[in-house]
């Protein structure tokens, strides 16, 4: 089943501080990705793999084509769809898991871990003990589980978001760098859970930059071509 | 879902200036949208002509209350517009001062509402007080103390607990962390955060602070010379602005 | 101009019946038909000067000259008592200026008036209590803006004087208001009882009198109608309790009554007597 596909999806950045220059990034992009199945963006650096998982993330408004997205047994384009669509998007079908943490100040980390089951209707105590098995498999020591992440090393912080990421097994994910500064253990155990969250059908989209992890968990790839940059 | 409030075509002029031109909102129960733009955008007019505070020279806002009746706010009575902002509404000044009772101790500021409402048991109005003294984290040995012996923060939040104690469905805030020290800002902007998530209140926040605005709203809403000049999503209005406007607000404020 | 219809006394040439013309007494009996048309509700009237000072019973003494005819009876307390200065003052000036019977008992009265008590003896049908009060708004210590106060009292805002009770009673352990204890009048209007002490509160309350309220500076006029409900502000957990010194009479021996505090001499002995002169008197045989 597709879960996610783009239509002749196109995105540049006008700067309008800049004289109003613009700058094309994607142009033309069309990519499916099932259940059950991970895609890993390819291409040179530069080439816009971070632009396209922010527009498929709604982060950034794409210009040009179509984002459909499997929500709730129908298929929303996502470039349309207005905020409080979104919302409801990100919260029962599209996680996103980043390199870095924002990090709320005061805010326990297991609560943050628990945060995105909580708002899908998962009973308080539940979320937590979900969120306490994902940061002991992620080798952060309980004696930190109570304490905000603010203070954590970036490895630490990292490891946070990642449980955060997992957390509510969302049908489709989006992960940018998710190995990126985590030491070997750490990320077989990443890996184990992008092979569990593929094995329960999520469909996964990720940037690797480690071949070695990527090629261990990708299915497929799909390469970003670089736009000829205009004179 | 219908929207709680609905805003459609407000005009509003001060001589020749236009503080509001042809602006039109929804607000859905539970969302919390950020009014942003600088000082003269037009945004805190438009937080006071939406709660009733000021009238338009033309528009109309639509309110609808918890058992289903739409409210006309623009032309309701004065009665009738008090009564929603005594059970329905709550409304967070700048300046806690405005809005406290700085010769009525802190329990006595936070159980007006209450008596407002009807209360008429001391030990339960302050039970209730002393309750929503703790949810805003000010110790409740403090509670029959002046709230002029209170710092510029505890103030700040001694004036959330008062309007928040009737459980309003919807907050307005007007510069909630203006004024007050950096540190304290964060503080009370993250106690903001998840009181607003716990109870699901909608809320209409204006701010010049982007940064409160990204932590605290699920929309933002950008205005300049009384118009809305961008609005939607509020990590994509920020991350990706497409207005001229924006982007210099966002590229002159924004490390985050 | 009517003339006076069979004037029991004389009264002093030169003046209208009862002082006031018949222009301004007609004025003020429409704001007191106002005034007994909606109980508790302050109506504002054109107070006149009056041969008194402010502070003396303007007020009272212009409601007392509108209702006041040539059969009636009229009794002037203070505090209680008929026979302190100012009472003697304000029943001589009626006696002069409208040439009527004045007495001390108030089961002989149709008219009483009065500054800062309700007397003892119950009052009946067809009998006038005419209050003279110095602030009519029970909100003004609270709420400066006049505007304001007159907007709370079109909504029934009355939150802002229950806090005043809360604080009350977070200072004192208990509701400190000794006299002038707010009510609300017949469900609708916060009311100033004017200072009476809230011992003589529960009279008010479905009193078969009807109580007039004239504060003259204030240039307000306000009503109790009979058989209205008075009900003094309070607490669920903390009802009204109207204060009394716990003593008997030093001179009837009553337990009952509101008591002054006489002192007696410099060493600091001091005796408690009805603060009612008349109702004291009766019981006494006098």
């Amino acid at each position: 089943m597709i879960m996610l596909r783009t239509e002749g999806l196109g995105k540049s950045f006008t700067l309008h501080l800049q004289g109003g220059v613009t700058i094309p990034v994607l142009e033309n992009v069309e990519m499916t990705v099932s259940a059950g199945e991970c895609v890993a963006l390819a291409g040179p650096s530069g080439a816009g793999k971070s632009t396209l998982m922010r527009c498929l993330y709604g982060n950034y408004g794409a210009e040009h084509g179509r984002i459909l997205l499997r929500h709730q047994g129908r298929e929303v384009d996502l470039t349309t769809a207005d905020a409080r669509l979104m919302r409801e998007v990100r919260r029962d079908t599209l996680g996103y898991v980043s390199q870095f943490l924002r990090v709320i100040p005061r805010v326990a980390t297991r609560d943050i871990v628990a945060e995105p089951l909580m708002l899908r209707g998962t009973p308080r105590e539940a979320a937590l003990a979900r969120a306490t098995e994902l940061l002991r498999r992620l080798n952060l020591p309980d004696a930190l589980h109570g304490l905000p992440p603010a203070t954590f090393s970036g490895g630490e912080q990292q490891r946070v978001n990642l449980a955060r990421g997992f957390a509510a097994g969302h049908p489709v994910l989006l992960l940018d760098e998710p190995t990126a500064s985590l030491d070997a253990a750490n990320a077989e155990v990443v890996i184990e859970l992008i092979q569990e969250a593929k094995a329960a059908g999520s469909a996964l989209v990720g940037i690797f930059h480690d071949l070695h992890v990527r090629d261990r968990i990708a299915d497929r790839l799909f390469t970003v071509e670089p736009i000829r940059k205009a004179a | 879902m219908n929207p709680l409030l609905e805003a459609r075509g407000l005009n509003l002029r001060f001589g020749a200036v236009h503080a509001l031109e042809d602006v039109s909102l929804d607000l859905y129960p539970g969302e919390v949208v950020g009014i942003v733009g600088e000082s003269g955008s037009g945004k805190s007019s438009l937080l006071k002509v939406l709660a009733g505070m000021q009238p338009a020279d033309a528009g109309s806002v639509a309110y609808t209350d918890a058992q289903g009746t739409a409210h006309d706010v623009l032309r309701i009575s004065d009665a009738a517009r008090r009564r929603l902002m005594r059970s329905e509404w709550g409304f967070v000044h700048q300046n806690a001062r405005d809005a406290l009772r700085m010769n009525v101790s802190a329990g006595g500021n936070v159980g007006e509402r209450l008596m407002a409402a009807g209360s008429r048991h001391f030990g339960k109005i302050r039970e209730e007080a002393a309750h929503w003294l703790t949810r805003v984290e000010i110790d409740t040995a403090r509670m029959d103390d002046l709230p002029r012996t209170f710092s510029g923060g505890m103030q700040q939040r001694l004036q959330i607990a008062r309007t928040l104690v009737t459980r309003p469905r919807l907050v307005f805030m007007d510069e909630p962390t203006g004024g007050l020290d950096v540190s304290v800002q964060a503080k009370l902007l993250d106690l903001i955060r998840s009181l607003v998530a716990d109870l699901g209140l909608a809320v209409l926040l204006v701010t010049h602070d982007i940064a409160a605005a990204r932590l605290l709203s699920h929309r933002i809403v950008v205005m300049r010379h009384g118009r809305i000049v961008e609005e939607g999503l509020t990590d994509r209005v920020l991350d990706d602005p497409q207005h001229p406007y924006t982007q210099l607000l966002v590229s002159s404020v924004l490390a985050a | 101009m009517n003339a006076p219809l069979n004037p029991v006394a004389e009264h002093l040439a030169g003046y209208n019946f009862a002082y006031l013309d018949e222009a301004t007494k007609r004025m003020i009996r429409r704001a007191l038909l106002k005034a007994v048309a909606i109980p508790g509700h302050q109506v504002p009237f054109g107070a006149r000067e009056m041969p008194l000072p402010y502070g003396w019973g303007t007020g009272g003494i212009q409601v007392t000259a509108a209702v006041l005819g040539p059969r009636d009876v009229l009794k002037v307390i203070d505090q209680g008592a008929d026979d302190t200065t100012n009472a003697v003052s304000i029943r001589r000036f009626f006696g002069r200026v409208a040439g009527v019977r004045t007495t001390d008992r108030t089961r002989e009265a149709t008219i009483i008036q009065t500054r800062h008590r309700i007397p003892e003896t119950a009052l009946r049908e067809g009998q006038v209590l005419v209050y003279q009060v110095p602030m009519p708004e029970p909100l003004f210590k609270l709420e400066p803006r006049v505007s304001e106060t007159t907007r709370l009292h079109a909504l029934g805002d009355y939150g802002l004087m229950q806090v005043k009770l809360y604080e009350d009673i977070v200072q004192h352990g208990e509701v400190a208001t000794a006299y002038n204890h707010p009510v609300m009048v017949n469900g609708r209007y916060l009311m100033s009882p004017s200072p009476i002490p809230s011992f003589d509160n529960p009279k008010m309350h479905m009193n078969p009198a009807l109580q007039l309220f004239g504060a003259g500076r204030e240039k307000r006029i306000y009503a109790v109608p009979p058989y209205t409900e008075v009900r003094s502000l309070d607490f669920e957990d903390h009802p009204f309790r109207p204060i009394r010194a716990p003593h008997a009479c030093e001179l009837c021996g009553s337990t009952e009554s509101y008591l002054d505090e006489v002192i007696t001499d410099d060493q600091g002995g001091r005796i408690f007597v009805c603060s009612d002169t008349d109702y004291c008197a009766e019981r006494r045989g006098e």
